[in-house]
C-alpha cells in the first residue's frame, strides 16, 4: 500500500505540548517537511527561543541550541560562524523577536548573517498568559491591555518584514499565514526557498508566519483561524518583500 | 642595585607615551626588568598624558609610581603636579621651552633644556621628548645608546625606520646639551 | 624559549587565546579592555579565525554561547558594565556546560563609575553574577607574563570542566607593558566534543544544548551534578602563591595589581625589621583555603589589600575561620593603595 502522507523524519515521533488549535505545530510540520526534502537534517542545526516553543528542541530530530530571550539570532550567529558548513535555522515568537530581541534580529539581519529565521506572529505572548506583544494589534484585548492598545498609551504595533527588508543584509523576507490550506502551502513554498538562500550563502532569509493563538484570544480554533484572517492580514499584509526573483 | 623610576608627563601628542616605551624596550633587551604603565583616562585624547616606566635590574613589583627618581616634564601642569614625586637626590629634566617655571626643588638635580626649540631647529618639534631622554641616558646610563637605537628599531613600524638616523641624532643633542 | 617582547597585558591576552588555538571572538568596544579587540580584529584573519564585533554585550555573549554550543574554542573579553549586561548569558552557559573563556579588565563602578583600575567585580565573578546556583573559574593574574600563561591555562580549564573560566584583571594590567616571553604551548588539549551541535550527519541521535529543566527532580539532579564538578574544581585546580608567610608578623592577602604593590611594601617592612608575607590567591574561585588553613594562628593578623569595598575580605574570614584577626585596607574609584598606607596600616596591626 502506497504510503501517501507520514511524520518527516526530522520530527520526533513526540506528541507536541501546543494548546488545541495552535498553528506552532503546523509551522513545525512544514519546516520538518522542508528539511527532509532538501535531504539537510544531518547538517541542520536549530535555535529554540523562549516562549511556548521554548522546547521545541524535543521535537526536531537535527541538533538543537536553546537560547535566552530574544537572542537566538546572536546564538544561531555563534553556531554558524564556527560551522559554516551547517544549516541554523531560529525559530522566534513575536514577543522573543520583537522585543526583547529587536537588536539581535536588526543586527543579524544588517551583517547578512546566513541563516534563516522563522518568525511565528500570533499578535500576543502566549507562555506567560495573553500580554500585549510587539505585534498584538490596535484595539486588541490582551491581559496587559484589558481596554485594548491604544496607540496613543501603548504604541504601535511593529511589521518586522517591512522593518526588516531595509536592510541590505536581508535578502529574503517573505510574509505568510496558515490559517487555510492554500496558505500554508505558500508558507511551506517560502520556508523552503529561505533554506535554499541560505544553501547558497546568499545572506539573511526570514520568513513571518502569521499564526494564530486560540487559548489567549479567547477564541475557538476555528474562530481563531478567522479571526486571523480578518484581523491580522489586513495589519500584516501577505506577500514578498525582498528576495522574490532570487534563483535558488 | 640600580631601579630606575622614570615619570614622563606632558600633552597628549608630545610622544610622551612612545617614548617611554622605547626606553622601557631599550632596557628590557639588556635584560633588564622594565615596565610601562600609561594613564589611560579620558585625558589622554590632547589632554595631559603621563607614563610611567620602571627599569630595575630586580624584579619589578608595583609598576604604579607613588615616587620617582627622574621627571620628564613637558608642559607646565605636570611639573605642579609631579614635582613632589621626586626624591630626594632624584632628578628633573624640564623642556624650557614649554615649562614656564623652574622647579623649586632643591634637594634634586635639575636641567631645563629647550628641548621644543632645538627639535623645531632640527626641523622635527616631535623629538623633543626623545632629546629630554637622551639627557637622562647620559646622565644615569640607564640604557646605552645601542639599545636605544636597536629599541626604535623594534619598536617603529618598518615604514618609520628611515627617521630612525634624526632621532638618533636627537637623542645626541640630548646627550650632548650643556655636557660641562 | 622564545624572543621576549614588550607588550600591552590586553594585546597579550588576545595573542595567548590564538595561540591556545581561540579560532572565534565576539566582542563589544569598552575602555580599558579594547586593545583585545583591536588586535583581535587584526590578528584573526590571519589564523583563519573569526572576529564579530557585536551589537552589545548581550549580543556578544550570545554568540560565544552559540559558537561554544558548536565546540569552538571562543572567548569573549569585557569591562564592569559590560559583563553586568553579559550575566544572563553566562548563568545560561554555566547551566548548559559550555566550555568558554571571558576576560574581564576591571574598571571602577558602581553604575558607570569611572575606567580607572578597581578589583570592585570580586563578587559579581566570585559569588556568582547572574541569577542561580553556578560557578566559574576565576583567575587574577598579577603581570603581563602571567597574563599570558593563565589565559591559556584558561582554555585548558574550560575544556576540562565544561566551564566558564574568567580572567580578573583591571585596568593597570591591561594597560600595562612588560617584557613576555611566548612559552612554547606544550600543553594545549583539545578536547573531544561530543556533545556539540555540529549536525547529526544522520549518524548519532540530536545532541541538544538547553538550561532549561522544568521538571524539579530533574533540575536538582543537574544542580547536583554542576555542584559536584565544582568540589572536584575545588580539589583539583586551586592556585596561589605563598611569599614569606613562615613566621610571618602580619600576611598580607591581595591579588592581581595589588599583590605587586605588596612584594615592594614586603621589601621596606623588612628594612625596618617587620616580617610581613603574602598570600595571594591566583584562582580566586576556587579560593585557596587550606593556605589560610596552614597559616592560620601564624601572624599576629592577617590585613587584606583589595581596589574595592572589602569583598575577597569575606572569604579570607571564612577561610581563617576566627583563628585570627583579620583586617582591612581598600582603597575605591580608580584609586590605588600606596606603598606607604599599607605598611602605615601593618604597623598599627603589630603596635
Amino acid at each position: 500500500m502506497a504510503v501517501v502522507f507520514k511524520r518527516p523524519h526530522a520530527l520526533k515521533d513526540i506528541p507536541m505540548h501546543y494548546c488545541p488549535g495552535c498553528t506552532h505545530g503546523i509551522v513545525h510540520r512544514l519546516i520538518a517537511e522542508v528539511i527532509d526534502e532538501l535531504g539537510i537534517e544531518g547538517k541542520t542545526v536549530g535555535i529554540s527561543p523562549v516562549g511556548c516553543t521554548y522546547n521545541n528542541y524535543e521535537y526536531f530530530n537535527c541538533d538543537m541550541v536553546q537560547a535566552a530571550h530574544g537572542r537566538a539570532p546572536a546564538v544561531a550567529t555563534g553556531v554558524k560562524r564556527v560551522n559554516p558548513d551547517n544549516i541554523v535555522f531560529a525559530y522566534q515568537g513575536d514577543g522573543d523577536l520583537a522585543a526583547i530581541g529587536t537588536a539581535e534580529i536588526v543586527h543579524a539581519a544588517a551583517r547578512g548573517e546566513k541563516i534563516t529565521v522563522i518568525f511565528v506572529n500570533n499578535a500576543i505572548y502566549g507562555m506567560t498568559s495573553g500580554q500585549m506583544a510587539p505585534t498584538t494589534l490596535v484595539n486588541q484585548v490582551t491581559t496587559t491591555t484589558p481596554f485594548g492598545r491604544k496607540p496613543e498609551i501603548h504604541g504601535h504595533p511593529i511589521n518586522v518584514c517591512e522593518l526588516l527588508s531595509t536592510l541590505k543584509g536581508a535578502v529574503y523576507v517573505e510574509r505568510v499565514s496558515v490559517h487555510d490550506i492554500k496558505n500554508i502551502f505558500n508558507a511551506k513554498k517560502a520556508i523552503k526557498k529561505a533554506f535554499k538562500v541560505q544553501m547558497a550563502n546568499l545572506g539573511f532569509s526570514i520568513v513571518e508566519v502569521l499564526s494564530t493563538c486560540p487559548t489567549n484570544w479567547g477564541l475557538s480554533p476555528v474562530e481563531a483561524l478567522k479571526w486571523l484572517r480578518d484581523n491580522m492580514i489586513p495589519a500584516y499584509p501577505l506577500g514578498n518583500f525582498k528576495g522574490k526573483d532570487l534563483e535558488v | 642595585m640600580a631601579q630606575h623610576e622614570i615619570l614622563i608627563a606632558g600633552f597628549g601628542g608630545q610622544g610622551i607615551l612612545s617614548a617611554g616605551r622605547i626606553l622601557a624596550y631599550a632596557g628590557m633587551l639588556e635584560n633588564k626588568n622594565v615596565s610601562w604603565l600609561p594613564s589611560y583616562g579620558p585625558e589622554m585624547r590632547g589632554g595631559t598624558a603621563n607614563c610611567n616606566v620602571i627599569i630595575s635590574d630586580e624584579p619589578i613589583g608595583s609598576p604604579i609610581l607613588n615616587s620617582a627618581t627622574v621627571l620628564i616634564v613637558m608642559n607646565s601642569p605636570s611639573l605642579e603636579k609631579f614635582e613632589s614625586y621626586v626624591t630626594e637626590g632624584g632628578m628633573i629634566i624640564t623642556d624650557k621651552s614649554l615649562v614656564t617655571r623652574s622647579p623649586l626643588r632643591k634637594d634634586v638635580d635639575v636641567y631645563e633644556i629647550p628641548a621644543t626649540q632645538l627639535a623645531s631647529e632640527m626641523g622635527n618639534p616631535t623629538y623633543a621628548c626623545i632629546i629630554l631622554l637622551g639627557k637622562f641616558i647620559a646622565i644615569t646610563g640607564a640604557v646605552s645608546k645601542g639599545s636605544f637605537e636597536e629599541a626604535l628599531r623594534k619598536v617603529l613600524p618598518e615604514k618609520y625606520h628611515k627617521l630612525i638616523p634624526e632621532e638618533m641624532k636627537a637623542l645626541e643633542v640630548g646627550m650632548e646639551y650643556e655636557k660641562a | 624559549m622564545g624572543e621576549k617582547l614588550l607588550m600591552k597585558g590586553n594585546e597579550v591576552i588576545a595573542e595567548a587565546a590564538i595561540r591556545a588555538g581561540c579560532r572565534f571572538y565576539f566582542g563589544y568596544p569598552i575602555t580599558p579592555q579594547t586593545e583585545v579587540m583591536h588586535y583581535m580584529a587584526k590578528r584573526m584573519p590571519e589564523v583563519g579565525g573569526t572576529f564579530v564585533q557585536a551589537e552589545s554585550e548581550i549580543a556578544a555573549i550570545n554568540m560565544v554561547y552559540g559558537a561554544a554550543s558548536a565546540g569552538g574554542r571562543v572567548m569573549t573579553t569585557s569591562s564592569s558594565p559590560g559583563i553586568s549586561l553579559m550575566q544572563e548569558g553566562i548563568s545560561y552557559a554555566a547551566c548548559a556546560e559550555l566550555p568558554l573563556v571571558m576576560v574581564n579588565i576591571v574598571r571602577c563602578g558602581p553604575g558607570l563609575g569611572g575606567i580607572l583600575p578597581a578589583q570592585c567585580d570580586y563578587f559579581q565573578s566570585v559569588k556568582g553574577g547572574g541569577h542561580g546556583d553556578y560557578k566559574m573559574v576565576v583567575l587574577a593574574p598579577c603581570s603581563v607574563q602571567e597574563l599570558y600563561e593563565l589565559t591559556v591555562e584558561a582554555f585548558n580549564i574550560s575544556d576540562r570542566y565544561r566551564i566558564i573560566t574568567m580572567i580578573l584583571g583591571d585596568g593597570i594590567l591591561g594597560q600595562m607593558m612588560e617584557a613576555v616571553e611566548f612559552r612554547d604551548v606544550e600543553n594545549i588539549q583539545n578536547v573531544e566534543k561530543p556533545w556539540a551541535v555540529t549536525g547529526t550527519g544522520m549518524k548519532r541521535e540530536h545532541n541538544v544544548i538547553t538550561s532549561i529543566y522544568i521538571d524539579p527532580e530533574v533540575l536538582e539532579a543537574h544542580n547536583r551534578k554542576l555542584q559536584e564538578k565544582y568540589r572536584l574544581i575545588e580539589e583539583n585546580e586551586v592556585r596561589v602563591e605563598e611569599y614569606n608567610c613562615e613566621n610571618a608578623d602580619v600576611i598580607v592577602v591581595a591579588f592581581g595589581t595589588v599583590a605587586r604593590i605588596v612584594k615592594n611594601v614586603i621589601k621596606t617592612a623588612e628594612k625596618e625589621g617587620i616580617k610581613v608575607g603574602l598570600i595571594r590567591p591566583v584562582t580566586l574561585w576556587p579560593f585557596p583555603v587550606k593556605t589560610f588553613e596552614k597559616y592560620a594562628t601564624v601572624p599576629k593578623a592577617f590585613l587584606t589589600v583589595e581596589m574595592n569595598a572589602g569583598q575577597m575580605l569575606e572569604d579570607v574570614k571564612l577561610a581563617v575561620n576566627g583563628k585570627n584577626k583579620v583586617d582591612f585596607l581598600g582603597r575605591m574609584g580608580g584609586m590605588v593603595p600606596t606603598q606607604k598606607e599599607i605598611l602605615d596600616k601593618i604597623k598599627e596591626l603589630i603596635w
